[in-house]
């Protein structure tokens, strides 16, 4: 299962100026985070966390396997290659605005390095009362309203929408395994078909929950890919941005979406999804109904 | 950015591709001297930033230089999905023996980009989908001319052809990796002679996210086209996207005018569609779609707020954001707040409902309950905000 509670955390970027309210929140809520890179700036320590200039050097006195990218664009890709060579096994990339070609190739990095990615332009994911990575949650008094343990994994193509699924989860009885904003870019490092074949072997999670959106073809490539391997879990989804399927080429929110020429839209998503046996709600608090039915 | 044809041609050309002679004009004049210059017969095009530009009759062929100047004239000045084609291209007719399409693209599952050879071009190229030819190619190295030999060989092609169809993918790679490309296509490259191919027609977009670092390499090509909204943006959209990069924190803009009464401050990204589409279906009228999101300073949720109201048509204004996590909702109400009040509106008669849970909701929903405006909390899904905004029934005005 993704992020192990004993792993050590590491933090990319750890002096930027949105990371240090994410190490104390992180901190707060049992994350493991051992040590933080900024180049140049080693010495520093930041909520009592210490720099380091390079990985190497922090590796002389910690052993992480787990980092947050948390730097500016067009440093990504280094980052990324960086903790690739120091041994990460789990990469959170939060950055966002990355060009596809350095998507890429860090995907091609990490395949060979053994690396899962999730991200870019993701907050984040958590495991309710074990340990969260990134700023999913916001402060503790959030975390521990919108998240609790339970048996249901929450997929999401934005941030935002991953507390908001988990807390309305929440407040109706519902506990997550785990809550993962997978990101909001066209290509990410680890996609809903890919997380739904991981989620198959974790004995704690039973449904999956799914936030979609227009644009790209993550929906379609789950519905495929559930089509040809039928999964234990039971996968319910719900879709927004049925109006930008009226309004081709416009590009609303996340950098993803988008709709053109016909491609990408969310009637075209719903229906695959609904062929390869996916509840997909019709509202928001339908969700609901796929889970209890 | 989406670049006109004459600059995909130019940029290709860069990189060594060939395409046929053809000369960019701004006159009728100026197309039947450049016919008769470059030899008829011609074709005279509209750049313009889309595709299907030979069905929309974007494209005309002409036979004499009496011809193309009237051509050019029918053409120049004719809005084609809003955009008014102030420039032509006038290109050399070629007779040829066979055409191809070929194209890069990013495939979102291998998170590879992909080479596609089309064995007959023109412009039904969707239709035969069946019968092209994939090849994804690695980020770091591109596509070697062997891969391009493979493509063509598995596409049924032979001899001179399959030779020059690998050189063409290889220098097609290096210039969708070397400029950041979204799309890389020629469409049709044809075959003039064995072994010899040109293209007629180019498209190329390059990924905005990349402008920091291709802008150097594309000034030469001119003035870019960054949207392809198919028509030009409202004053009120250009506005709110002054106001969000006034502060590179946060996101408080991406503003889409609609004709409603409603005007809404929605976000994040994903809860600002579901919010959108929930509104519709519940028989709301928006005046504007917009994001908030990523933590934006209050002066410029302020700002957009009271550009949001300044359409004399808004009757009501709702604020609904998804429980946050990095956004401070107190800064979004203390945003709101101001802003209603420079657009010299009392926020207890103009909000309708005010929900922003999450991180420093208390702080939030104190700084409203002052201003005489009850929030929602997260016990009021998005559905249901969206509905009571809909059919004007919101508890949220004390």
């Amino acid at each position: 299962m993704l992020l192990d509670p004993q792993a050590q955390i590491m933090v990319q970027g750890i002096t930027g100026r949105e990371a240090s309210s994410m190490v104390s929140d992180m901190l707060d809520y049992g994350s493991r985070i051992v040590a933080g890179v900024t180049p140049g700036k080693a010495g520093q320590n930041v909520q009592g966390i210490p720099v380091y200039d390079t990985i190497a050097q922090l590796r002389e006195d910690h052993c992480p396997t787990v980092s947050i990218i948390s730097v500016p664009a067009p440093a990504v890709l280094d980052a990324a290659l960086e903790a690739f060579a120091g041994g990460i096994k789990l990469c959170l990339i939060m950055t966002e605005r990355i060009p596809r070609l350095d998507t890429s190739k860090i995907m091609v990095a990490a395949r060979q390095a053994g690396c899962r990615v999730i991200g870019p332009n993701s907050l984040g994911l958590i495991r309710p009362s074990v340990a969260k990575l990134g700023t999913i949650g916001g402060r503790i008094d959030n975390v521990r309203k919108s998240f609790t343990p339970g048996s249901t994994a929450v997929l999401s193509r934005s941030g935002g929408m991953t507390t908001e699924l988990a807390s309305f989860l929440t407040s109706h009885g519902i506990g997550q395994s785990i809550a993962i904003g997978v990101g909001g870019d066209p290509i990410v490092g680890s996609n809903f078909a890919e997380l739904v074949v991981l989620l198959e072997d974790d004995p704690a999670t039973q449904s999956v929950v799914i936030y979609g959106e227009p644009g790209g073809t993550a929906e379609e490539d789950l519905a495929r890919a559930l089509s040809r391997r039928k999964s234990r879990l039971r996968i319910n989804a719900f879709l927004s941005g049925r109006f930008v399927d009226d309004l081709e080429g416009v590009r609303f929110g996340h950098a993803a979406v988008i709709v053109e020429e016909g491609r990408g839209s969310v009637q075209g998503k719903k229906k695959a999804l609904r062929e390869a046996g996916v509840f997909v709600a019709e509202r928001f608090d339908d969700i609901l109904e796929g889970l209890q039915t | 950015m989406r670049l006109l044809e004459h600059q995909s041609r130019k940029l290709l050309e860069e990189f060594g591709l060939r395409f046929t002679d053809a000369v960019v004009v701004e006159t009728a004049d100026a197309a039947a001297k450049e016919a008769q210059t470059l030899g008829l017969p011609v074709m005279i095009k509209a750049q313009v930033p889309f595709g299907g530009r030979g069905k929309a009759g974007a494209v005309l062929s002409a036979d004499t230089p009496e011809d193309a100047a009237s051509a050019a004239d029918q053409l120049l000045g004719r809005q084609l999905r809003g955009v008014t084609v102030t420039r032509l291209s006038v290109e050399r007719k070629v007779s040829f023996l066979r055409e191809f399409y070929v194209g890069i693209t990013w495939d979102t599952a291998s998170k590879l980009p992909v080479a596609l050879l089309g064995p007959s071009g023109g412009v039904d190229v969707e239709q035969a989908t069946a019968q092209i030819a994939r090849q994804t190619l690695d980020p770091w190295t591109g596509l070697a001319c062997y891969q391009g030999r493979e493509m063509a060989a598995r596409a049924g092609l032979s001899g001179k052809t399959l030779v020059a169809v690998g050189d063409v993918f290889n220098r097609l790679a290096r210039a969708f990796l070397d400029r950041d490309a979204v799309l890389a296509e020629v469409n049709p490259l044809v075959e003039v002679a064995p072994g010899q191919l040109l293209g007629l027609d180019a498209h190329v977009e390059i990924e905005d996210d990349a402008a920091y670092r291709q802008q150097a390499q594309l000034e030469p090509l001119g003035e870019i086209f960054t949207t392809t909204t198919g028509r030009k943006p409202t004053s009120l959209e250009l506005e709110a996207q002054r106001i969000d990069s006034m502060d590179h924190r946060g996101v408080a803009g991406r503003v889409v005018e609609f004709d409603g009464d409603l005007a809404l401050l929605i976000g994040g990204g994903g809860a600002s569609l579901t919010v959108f589409d929930a509104i519709l279906h519940h028989g709301g009228k928006p005046a504007n779609y917009c994001e908030i999101g990523g933590n934006p300073t209050a002066e410029k949720v302020a700002a957009l707020t009271r550009l949001l109201l300044s359409k004399p048509e808004v009757k009501r204004l709702a604020v609904i954001m998804n429980v946050v996590n990095n956004t401070r909702a107190d800064v979004i109400a203390r945003g709101v707040l101001d802003g209603v009040e420079s657009a010299g509106q009392k926020a207890s008669e103009i909000i309708s409902l005010f929900r922003v849970p999450g991180s420093w909701e208390d702080e939030a929903r104190d700084i409203m309950a002052a201003a005489g405006v009850a929030s929602c909390g997260r016990e009021i899904s998005l559905d249901r905000c969206a509905r009571l905004v809909a059919e004007g029934d919101s508890p949220g005005v004390t």
